[in-house]
C-alpha cells in the first residue's frame, strides 16, 4: 500500500498564553471560555484534549482551526503566527463530529473536494483522490451519496476527505462520538494506526476519558478553560496533580490521611492511627500533615473482618454489590470515606454479599498523596 | 408537488447540532466588526443588501410618511393631515377594508381549518386532489376570481340569469368581494394550519384517546386549543392579504370603497398626491401591526411540539360520521374553485358572454396582437427581476444565519418588512421617492425590476432561512478548512443544498412578478405597460372575454416557466437525501 505517499508536512503548533471570551448568554457580562492556555504540540505528535463539556477544549480547537478568533494570546503553526491567516489559507483539516459531509456530493467528490478547491492539476486530483478512498477501503462505494453509506463508513469518508489534502494538521472534534460502542472502539484504533502512519500532527478533542487514553500520545487536560495537566496517558492516571484530574481519568478513592514525613520519593503517613509507607507518593501532596491518599479501584482489596494482618488498613461495611463477570464492584462504606473496590477476576476470590463487614487492604504501591483541601471539588 | 407551500407562513425551529455550551454563545460586537472588516466579499455582500434595503424600501416608506405631514410650502404640520383624515372620505373606505378584512379573514381560516383538519387527520379518498387544487389561487393571475365572479353572477350571468332568470342582480359589492377573497386566500390558511396540525405531537392527542377521551372530545380540549396560535397567525396573515387586495375590489366592490383601491384613484382620478399617501399611510399601520403580532408574537407563542424526529405515522380517522361530511365539504371547495376557473376558461372562447355562446379564437388574436407588448413585458421583467430575488433571498438568509455582524437583527426585520408592505403603499413611495433627482428612474424598466425584486425576496428569505437552519453549520466550516472561500463555499455547498428554497423563492418571485397590480400600476409608463394592467384597462372597458383570454394565456406561461425553471434547478445538481451531513448511527 502506498500510505508513504501521503509527503508529510506536519508542523508543530504552539499555543501560547491563549484566551478567549464569550458575551455570556443574557448579554450582561463575560464568559471566559479559554483562560490562559499554553501549551506545544510537536510534530507528528497526536495529543488529545480531554475535559467535560463547556470546558473550552472545542473553543481552543475552533480557534486553531480559525473558526473563532482568540480574544488574546497567539497560535503558531510551524512557527508562524496565524492570527492574520483566515480559517482557508491555513492548511489545515478538521474531523467534524457530525462528519459534515457534503450531502449533495458523491464519496469521490467529497473526497476529492479540498483538491479541486487548490484547482490541481485533474491527473493529481484523481490520482490523489484514488489513493485516500484505497486507503480508507471506500473505492468500491465512491459513487454512493453519502446518506447511502454506513456511520463507520461515513466516518472514514470524513478522515479521507481531511487527509488528502495533506494537511499540516489535524483536527479531531469528537469524531467517534456518533458510533455505537463497538464500532467506535474499532475505528479509534484505526484512526490511531492511520494516524502513526502518515506521522500527521493531530489535536484530537473528546469528553471520553478511555478514547483519550487509547490514542493519545499526550492528554491536556482542560477544566473551566484552564490546563489542569498535561502528559501521557500513563503519567496522567499514574501521577494526577489533582482531586480533580485523578476523579476525571479514571476513577478513584480519596481516603484523609495524616502525613508524617517524606523520605526521596515515599512518605511515612498515619490512617486511622496505624502507620504505613508509600513508596511512591508524588510530588503533588504537602510534605507533611493533611493530605488526600488516592488509590484507583483496582488497588484495594477486601478481605475477612477478622483478619488480623496488619496490612488491613481499614474496616467497612459493603453498602452495595454489583456483579459483572469479569468485575465485582463493591461500594464501602468506612468511617473514613466511602471507597469503592473492584475487584478483577472475582471467581478466583471470595466473593462479598452486600452488608458483609469487611476489611480493606491498600495496594500503596500506587497509591498517591494529593493536597488535602483543594478549590474546585468536583 | 408546490414546493411554496407556505414556506413564509411558517417558522422552523432552530435544530443545530448543539453541543457545547460555549460553541453557540455570541461574539462580541467588537469581534463582529473585526471579522467584518477581514472578509472583504462578506463586507460587500453586507454592504450591497443594506444599500438596497435602505434606496427600495425604507426610503419610499420614509417618503411616504414625510410626504403626508408636510404641507405643500415644505413646512412640518400635522395639522393638514388630521384635517383630511377626519373627513369621511377617508374614514369609509378605512372601515370597509377593516371589515372586510376581519371577515375575509374569519371565514377563510375557518374554510383552511376545516380543509387542513381533514386532509392531516381523516383517511379519505382524493387527498392528493385537494391539496392541488388548494394551492391554484395562490399561483394564479389576479382579477380571475372576480371575472368568473361576474360570468357566473353578473347581470348575464350564467347563473343569476340564465340558471334563475333573474334580471337585476348585482354582482358588486361587498358580498361578492367577500367571496372572491375568501376563495384566493383561504389556500393560505390552509396552510398554517396543516403546518401547525402537522406538527402537533400525535403522542399528545394518542395520550388522550389513551385515557378514554372520544374523538371529539379531543378535538375539543386538545387539538383546537393547541391549534389556536396557528388560527390567530392565519387570520392575521389573511387579513394582510385582504387589506392588500387592488384587484378584486377594483374590479367588483361596486360603490363599497377599500383603501388601496381609494389610494389609487385619488392619485390618479383626482391628481391628490398627499391625499393619496395618507390613504397609504393608513393601509400601512394595520398590515404593518398584524404582520409584527404574527412574526414576533404568535410565533414565540406556539405550541407546536418538535422533536426534530420525523413525527411518527398518525392513527387516521375511519370513522364514517367523520370522513364524509369532510369529504363532502372538501369536495364542494374544491368543486368551487374548478367551477370558477372552469368558467374563464370557457369564457376565453365565446363571442359574448351570456349573449352569444358560439366558438371563437377572436379574443386570443386580440391578445396575441394588441395585447402583446405588454405580454412580453410582463415576461420579460418576470424573468429580469426573477434570478435577481431568488439570490438575494439567498445571500440574505445566509448572512442572516450563517453570519455574524452589526446590524443583523435590522437586515432581517427590514427585508421581511416587504410582506406586509401592501403594494399600493410601494407604488406611492416608489413614486415619491424615484420621481426627481437624484433618482430619476420612475417610468423605467429598471425600477420595475426593483420593484419586483424587492417585494418578491421574501418567500426566498423564509425558506432559505428554515433550510439554513436545519443544516449542519459544520458542513460549511468543513468546506472552509479545505481550503474554500467563502465564495466558493456559497456556490458550491450552501446553494445547492439551498436549491429546494432557491426554487421555490425563484417560483414565487416569478409568480408575483407576472401578477403584480398594485404596485406597478403606479409605476407602468407608455414604454413599459404591462400584462395585469391591461387586463385591468379591459374590465374598465367590459371587455370580459378579451380579459379571459389574457388570463388564460397567463397561466399558460406560469406554468411553462415553472416547468423551466425547474429544469434549470435541476441543472444545479443533486441536493443529496439528508442535509444534515451524515449522521446514519446517531445514538
Amino acid at each position: 500500500m502506498s500510505e508513504r505517499d501521503f509527503s508529510t508536512r506536519s508542523s508543530n503548533v504552539s499555543l501560547v498564553h491563549l484566551t478567549k471570551k464569550f458575551r455570556s448568554l443574557d448579554g450582561s457580562g463575560e464568559v471566559t471560555a479559554v483562560d490562559d492556555v499554553t501549551l506545544e504540540i510537536k510534530a507528528g505528535e497526536l495529543v488529545t484534549i480531554l475535559g467535560p463539556s463547556g470546558c473550552g477544549k472545542t473553543t481552543t480547537l475552533r480557534m486553531i482551526a480559525g473558526f473563532e478568533y482568540p480574544t488574546s494570546g497567539s497560535i503558531l503553526i510551524g512557527g508562524k503566527d496565524v492570527a492574520m491567516i483566515p480559517p482557508n489559507k491555513r492548511g489545515l483539516s478538521m474531523v467534524f463530529q457530525s462528519y459534515a459531509l457534503f450531502p449533495h456530493l458523491t464519496i469521490y467528490e467529497n473526497v476529492a473536494y479540498g483538491l479541486r478547491v487548490q484547482k490541481l492539476p485533474a491527473a493529481e486530483i484523481r490520482e490523489r483522490t484514488e489513493r485516500a478512498l484505497e486507503l480508507m477501503q471506500l473505492t468500491p462505494m465512491a459513487k454512493r451519496y453519502p446518506s447511502q453509506v454506513s456511520g463507520g463508513q461515513q466516518q472514514r469518508i470524513a478522515l479521507a476527505r481531511a487527509i488528502v489534502i495533506e494537511p499540516s494538521v489535524l483536527l479531531f472534534d469528537e469524531p467517534l462520538s456518533n458510533l455505537d460502542a463497538k464500532l467506535r472502539e474499532y475505528m479509534r484504533d484505526e484512526l490511531r494506526k492511520l494516524q502513526k502512519r502518515l506521522g500527521i500532527t493531530s489535536l484530537y478533542v473528546t469528553h471520553d476519558q478511555s478514547e483519550a487514553m487509547a490514542i493519545s500520545d499526550r492528554v491536556v487536560i482542560m477544566k473551566d478553560g484552564r490546563i489542569q495537566q498535561v502528559g501521557t496517558p500513563r503519567e496522567i492516571y499514574a501521577f494526577p496533580h489533582s482531586k480533580f484530574v485523578a476523579d476525571f481519568m479514571g476513577k478513584a478513592n480519596f481516603i484523609r490521611v495524616n502525613v508524617l514525613g517524606r523520605e526521596g520519593e515515599s512518605a511515612r503517613i498515619d490512617l486511622e492511627g496505624t502507620q504505613f509507607t508509600v513508596p511512591r507518593a508524588g510530588k503533588a501532596g504537602p510534605a507533611v500533615g493533611q493530605a488526600l491518599l488516592v488509590v484507583r479501584p483496582e488497588a484495594l482489596r477486601l478481605t475477612n473482618p477478622s483478619s488480623n494482618q496488619p496490612s488491613v488498613a481499614l474496616r467497612g461495611r459493603i453498602d452495595r454489590f454489583t456483579y459483572f463477570g469479569n468485575i465485582a464492584r463493591y461500594e464501602v462504606s468506612t468511617d473514613n470515606a466511602p471507597l469503592l473496590i473492584e475487584s478483577y477476576n472475582p471467581e478466583a476470590s471470595s466473593v462479598f454479599e452486600e452488608g458483609a463487614e469487611v476489611g480493606i487492604i491498600i495496594d500503596f504501591e500506587s497509591a498517591r498523596l494529593l493536597p488535602a483541601a483543594e478549590q474546585g471539588n468536583s | 408537488m408546490w414546493v411554496i407551500s407556505g414556506a413564509h407562513f411558517r417558522h422552523l425551529p432552530h435544530t443545530d447540532n448543539v453541543k457545547e455550551t460555549d460553541t453557540f454563545m455570541r461574539e462580541n460586537t467588537r469581534l463582529s466588526v473585526a471579522h467584518l472588516v477581514r472578509d472583504p466579499v462578506l463586507l460587500f455582500l453586507v454592504l450591497l443588501v443594506v444599500t438596497g434595503l435602505i434606496l427600495f424600501i425604507l426610503l419610499p416608506l420614509y417618503k411616504i410618511v414625510a410626504y403626508s405631514v408636510t404641507t405643500d410650502e415644505g413646512r412640518l404640520s400635522i395639522r393638514a393631515a388630521w384635517d383630511i383624515l377626519r373627513s369621511k372620505s377617508y374614514l369609509q373606505p378605512l372601515k370597509n377594508s377593516m371589515l372586510l378584512g376581519l371577515t375575509t379573514g374569519i371565514l377563510a381560516t375557518i374554510i383552511g381549518y376545516v380543509f387542513a383538519y381533514a386532509l392531516t387527520r381523516v383517511d379519505m379518498p382524493l387527498k392528493g386532489f385537494f391539496k392541488a387544487i388548494a394551492t391554484i389561487p395562490i399561483i394564479s393571475p389576479p382579477f380571475i376570481l372576480s371575472l368568473s365572479m361576474i360570468f357566473l353572477f353578473g347581470r348575464n350571468g350564467l347563473i343569476t340569469n340564465k340558471l334563475l332568470g333573474l334580471e337585476d342582480s348585482n354582482v358588486y359589492g361587498m358580498h361578492s368581494l367577500v367571496v372572491v377573497q375568501t376563495i384566493s386566500f383561504f389556500p393560505i390558511a390552509y396552510l398554517t394550519l396543516t403546518g401547525t396540525l402537522a406538527k402537533l405531537n400525535p403522542a399528545v392527542e394518542d395520550a388522550a384517546l389513551n385515557l378514554g377521551a372520544s374523538r371529539a372530545r379531543i378535538f375539543r380540549t386538545v387539538t383546537l386549543p393547541l391549534s389556536v396560535p396557528g388560527i390567530l397567525s392565519s387570520l392575521l396573515l389573511v387579513f394582510i392579504q385582504s387589506l392588500e387586495d387592488f384587484s378584486n375590489p377594483a374590479v367588483i366592490s361596486g360603490s363599497f370603497s377599500t383603501l388601496a383601491v381609494e389610494a389609487y384613484r385619488t392619485i390618479t382620478g383626482m391628481y391628490d398626491m398627499r391625499g393619496g399617501s395618507l390613504m397609504a399611510l393608513l393601509l400601512l399601520v394595520p398590515t404593518l401591526i398584524a404582520f409584527v403580532l404574527q412574526k414576533y408574537w404568535l410565533s414565540g407563542k406556539s405550541f407546536v411540539t418538535v422533536t426534530g424526529k420525523p413525527t411518527t405515522s398518525r392513527q387516521q380517522s375511519r370513522d364514517p360520521k367523520l370522513v364524509w361530511p369532510l369529504f363532502a365539504f372538501c369536495m364542494l371547495v374544491a368543486l368551487t374553485i374548478v367551477l370558477f376557473y372552469g368558467t374563464v376558461l370557457v369564457g376565453a372562447f365565446v363571442k359574448i358572454w351570456g349573449i352569444n355562446f358560439s366558438f371563437t379564437w377572436a379574443h386570443f388574436k386580440y391578445v396575441m396582437t394588441l395585447g402583446w407588448t405588454p405580454l412580453r413585458n410582463s415576461v420579460v421583467l418576470a424573468l429580469a427581476s426573477t434570478p435577481i430575488a431568488g439570490l438575494l433571498g439567498m445571500i440574505i438568509a445566509f448572512l442572516v444565519v450563517r453570519k455574524e455582524f452589526p446590524g443583523k437583527k435590522a437586515m432581517e426585520f427590514v427585508s421581511m418588512l416587504t410582506f406586509a408592505v401592501p403594494g399600493t403603499v410601494v407604488g406611492i413611495g416608489y413614486i415619491l421617492a424615484f420621481n426627481g433627482k437624484p433618482f430619476m428612474w420612475t417610468g423605467s424598466a429598471f425600477l420595475l425590476i426593483m420593484a419586483f425584486t424587492f417585494r418578491n425576496m421574501p418567500v426566498g428569505i423564509e425558506s432559505g432561512t428554515s433550510t439554513l437552519l436545519q443544516i449542519d453549520r459544520s458542513i460549511e466550516e468543513a468546506s472552509t478548512i479545505l481550503g474554500a472561500t467563502g465564495a466558493v463555499t456559497f456556490r458550491r455547498i450552501s446553494l445547492p443544498m439551498l436549491k429546494q428554497a432557491f426554487f421555490s423563492g425563484l417560483v414565487y418571485s416569478f409568480v408575483r412578478a407576472m401578477t403584480a397590480v398594485s404596485a406597478v400600476i403606479f409605476l407602468i409608463s407608455p414604454r413599459w405597460n404591462l400584462a395585469t394592467i391591461s387586463i385591468f384597462s379591459l374590465f374598465e372597458s367590459s371587455k370580459y372575454s378579451d380579459a379571459a383570454a389574457y388570463i388564460v394565456v397567463m397561466i399558460a406561461i406560469i406554468i411553462v416557466a415553472i416547468g423551466g425553471l425547474n429544469l434549470l434547478v435541476g441543472l444545479l445538481g443533486n441536493s443529496g437525501t439528508i442535509a444534515s451531513g451524515g449522521n446514519g448511527e446517531r445514538a
